[in-house]
């Protein structure tokens, strides 16, 4: 499958996730907005690294540019545990104010 | 090196403990001791100069190097003296003078507060230390430290009555126009330190190193220096501060007038006398200011009814003698006139002392008059100080007079006729002042006739000294034509002042020279004596008029100087500072203060605007990243 279409699907997922971002009020899907970027990202990252990886098997060479699939396993455990400080986050929000919705927090302004 | 050398550093070392002890324990110590630490001082001081001076006399000179002062890259620059024939003259001039107006003073200022006695003589020894340290230094910068001490003295003196405003204005015109020549005296030793690396006497005038110098450095140092000297000693444009300087205590001004200070710029000159041999142009713009300054003087001198104001014009007037002598090269007349000069003038003014004392403080010679009767002795002395400045033969002015007024001949006979119609001034003014006060009828009130008393003998004795040296101190320069080797002055300084090669002039000449201002002098005398005897007070009209009121010099500078510098002063207060500083100053300010309001209105609290805004500038930067790449 030619390399493109990985790049489109993840420019699509990335700017969907921009829309999400920008567009809506309620806490937690502008987080699974953001999440979709970072996995737009993530997947772009393994795409390139299988592209890396043909390229480098055609020189005899079986695992070269790897690397990137590697990296891209960190970078969704890291992502995990930030889920989870981001939901806690949200969890005390609705406890203070009784809602997710991201225009009430707007006291650093005062 | 003689041991006598070797102490020679108290001399000026003993005026300034007594500064320090008079000027800290002013509050502490009594008027007695006071007087006793301050004349003491400067008799220890003089008592040295004598032996220093006996020790030149036999033929021996020293250069004494202390410390290095300043060190820098080729510049060194050191503290040292030079004592040679022309600094142990000055230095008995300084100190010896110097003790009778401190004896003098003691009785002078008597009725002072303790407190402000003790700043006097505190202020006085620290005038004599700084004079001593302007003719010991051995080079430009150590001359530099006493110049800028005696402009400090005659400052903090001449306003010693700080509570009247008018003398404080005195002290800051003395103040500010000696700054002037002093900016000048300054720029000369850079330029001098530029070119040779050295201000050290010895050095400078070196031959090796006057070969050095181009003709243009000569002359603009030699005239720069010479603008310094003409702040210091009172010479046209910066003369007009020495009368006021009359605001202070008059044994201020008789050590001013004579001892210290206007002698400075004399001093200077005859000691650079190598460089101003090589300078032409300079010369002879010292000699016509110098001539310029001594007719001024002098014609004002006659309308002047303040009795200091006299001798204070008396004063520019043979200082601009001495500059004429400078001119023509007749450096020892110069020095020998500083001489009799300090005699007579102190003794004219400390015994207008004595009559401004017995008269309860009145200086105006209209409100005088008769005080002869009363006043014996500072009569008889004062007369013998107006004998000897209008030059009598043996007086001592004679003999100085006749030998700048020779000097002037062997250069040109008009400068000689121009010099001698200010020497006849000379003579007329000074014995109308002689005549208007001590002869006629007593014109001031009943109290003040009453009053009038002969001065104390502390006050006396110094007159009667100065009176004996007035008549005598002309004797040691006699001219060749009288007495053979009569001029031991001129042979006493010839290993400083080269023998001043004129035109030779016949003796029939030079005694008919002598013989016509001798006759002159006689006539105007007698025209003093015919036209003022039986003074009356009467408006001045005309011409007098102008030669009263100092031919309005003091209102042209006033016009052409102090009103445009207010108005420039006020131009820049209330435009440049107002306007363009506030405004630029505030200006700034307000920008902050505008932009930040502005700002402010971004920080909305509303996550989503900070959302948008992060992604809109993440996109503008994408794009011109994008379409800025260079290749």
């Amino acid at each position: 499958m030619p390399i493109n279409l990985y790049i489109l699907l993840a420019v699509v997922l990335f700017c969907i996730g921009v829309v999400g971002v920008l567009t809506r009020r309620n806490a937690i899907i502008i987080f699974m907005c953001i999440e979709l970027m970072l996995n737009a990202v993530n997947l772009l990252l393994v795409a390139f690294s299988k592209m890396h990886n043909y390229a480098m098997m055609k020189e005899g060479i079986a695992t070269g540019g790897s690397d990137g699939q590697l990296f891209v396993f960190f970078i969704m455990v890291v992502a995990a545990a930030e889920v989870s400080v981001g939901l806690a986050i949200i969890v005390m929000m609705y406890r203070n104010v009784h809602s997710v919705d991201i225009n009430f927090l707007n006291r650093l302004k005062h | 090196m003689n041991n006598v050398f070797q102490i020679a550093y108290w001399i000026p070392l003993l005026p300034l403990i007594g500064f320090l002890i008079n000027g800290l324990g002013r509050k502490q110590l009594s008027k007695s001791l006071i007087g006793i630490i301050g004349s003491g001082v400067v008799l220890g001081a003089f008592a040295l100069s004598i032996a220093v001076f006996l020790q030149v006399k036999s033929g021996n000179t020293a250069a004494l190097h202390y410390f290095d002062f300043i060190k820098v890259g080729n510049l060194s620059i050191p503290f040292e003296f030079k004592i040679d024939q022309l600094t142990s003259l000055f230095l008995l001039i300084i100190t010896g003078v110097g003790f009778l107006i401190h004896v003098y003073s003691t009785a002078y200022m008597h009725e002072e507060k303790t407190e402000h006695f003790g700043r006097y003589f505190a202020y006085l020894n620290l005038f004599i230390f700084s004079m001593l340290l302007l003719v010991l230094g051995g080079n430009f910068v150590v001359m530099f430290i006493g110049w800028e001490g005696v402009g400090l003295c005659s400052y903090l003196l001449i306003g010693f009555w700080f509570k009247n405003q008018e003398y404080n204005k005195a002290a800051n015109k003395a103040f500010i126009m000696n700054r002037i020549g002093d900016l000048a005296f300054l720029i000369a030793l850079f330029w001098m330190a530029a070119k040779l690396d050295s201000v050290s006497f010895d050095t400078v005038f070196s031959q090796a190193s006057l070969a050095k110098l181009s003709s243009l450095d000569i002359t603009v140092i030699t005239l720069l220096l010479f603008v310094g000297a003409t702040g210091k000693s009172a010479q046209i444009p910066l003369f007009t501060w020495l009368p006021d300087a009359m605001a202070g205590p008059t044994p201020v001004s008789a050590l001013i007038h004579a001892a210290t200070m206007v002698t400075a710029g004399i001093y200077m000159i005859a000691r650079s006398n190598a460089l101003y041999s090589l300078a032409h142009l300079t010369n002879d713009v010292i000699m016509y200011i110098g001539l310029a300054t001594a007719i001024l003087a002098a014609t004002i001198a006659l309308k002047q009814n303040d009795i200091k104001k006299v001798l204070a014009y008396s004063t520019v007037s043979q200082l601009g003698f001495m500059f004429l002598a400078l001119g023509t090269g007749a450096y020892t007349a110069a020095v020998f006139h500083v001489m009799t000069h300090a005699f007579f003038k102190a003794l004219m003014f400390l015994g207008s002392g004595s009559v401004i004392h017995a008269m309860g403080g009145e200086q105006d010679i209209r409100k005088m008059g008769g005080l002869g009767k009363k006043l014996k002795w500072t009569f008889f002395t004062f007369g013998v100080g107006c004998v000897a400045i209008a030059g009598i033969p043996p007086f001592s002015g004679f003999f100085s007079k006749d030998a700048i007024l020779l000097s002037a001949f062997q250069k040109n006979p008009a400068l000689y006729v121009v010099a001698l119609f200010a020497a006849l001034l000379t003579a007329f003014y000074m014995f109308r002042l002689l005549f208007i006060t001590f002869t006629g009828k007593f014109r001031g009130s009943h109290e003040q006739e009453h009053h009038l008393h002969e001065s104390p003998p502390a006050m006396l004795l110094p007159l009667i000294i100065l009176a004996v040296l007035s008549i005598v101190g002309g004797l040691v320069g006699i001219p060749d034509v009288i007495m053979h080797g009569g001029d031991k002055l001129g042979a006493f300084l010839s290993p400083v002042i080269p023998v001043h090669e004129g035109h030779h002039v016949e003796a029939s000449t030079e005694y008919m020279l002598m013989g016509i201002s001798t006759g002159l002098v006689l006539v105007m005398i007698i025209a003093a004596m015919y036209i003022y005897k039986n003074f009356t007070p009467t408006e001045t009209k005309g011409f007098g008029k102008v030669l009263e009121n100092k031919w309005y010099v003091d209102e042209l500078y006033d016009r052409v100087i102090v009103k445009p510098l207010h108005w420039f002063a006020g131009f820049l207060n209330n435009i440049f500072e107002r306007v363009i500083i506030d405004g630029l100053v505030n200006g700034v300010g307000k920008l902050v203060n505008y932009g930040g309001r502005q700002m402010r209105l971004l920080q909305s609290g509303q996550t989503g605007t900070y959302v948008l805004l992060m992604v809109v500038s993440m996109v503008i930067i994408f794009a011109l990243q994008f379409f800025l790449r260079k290749g």
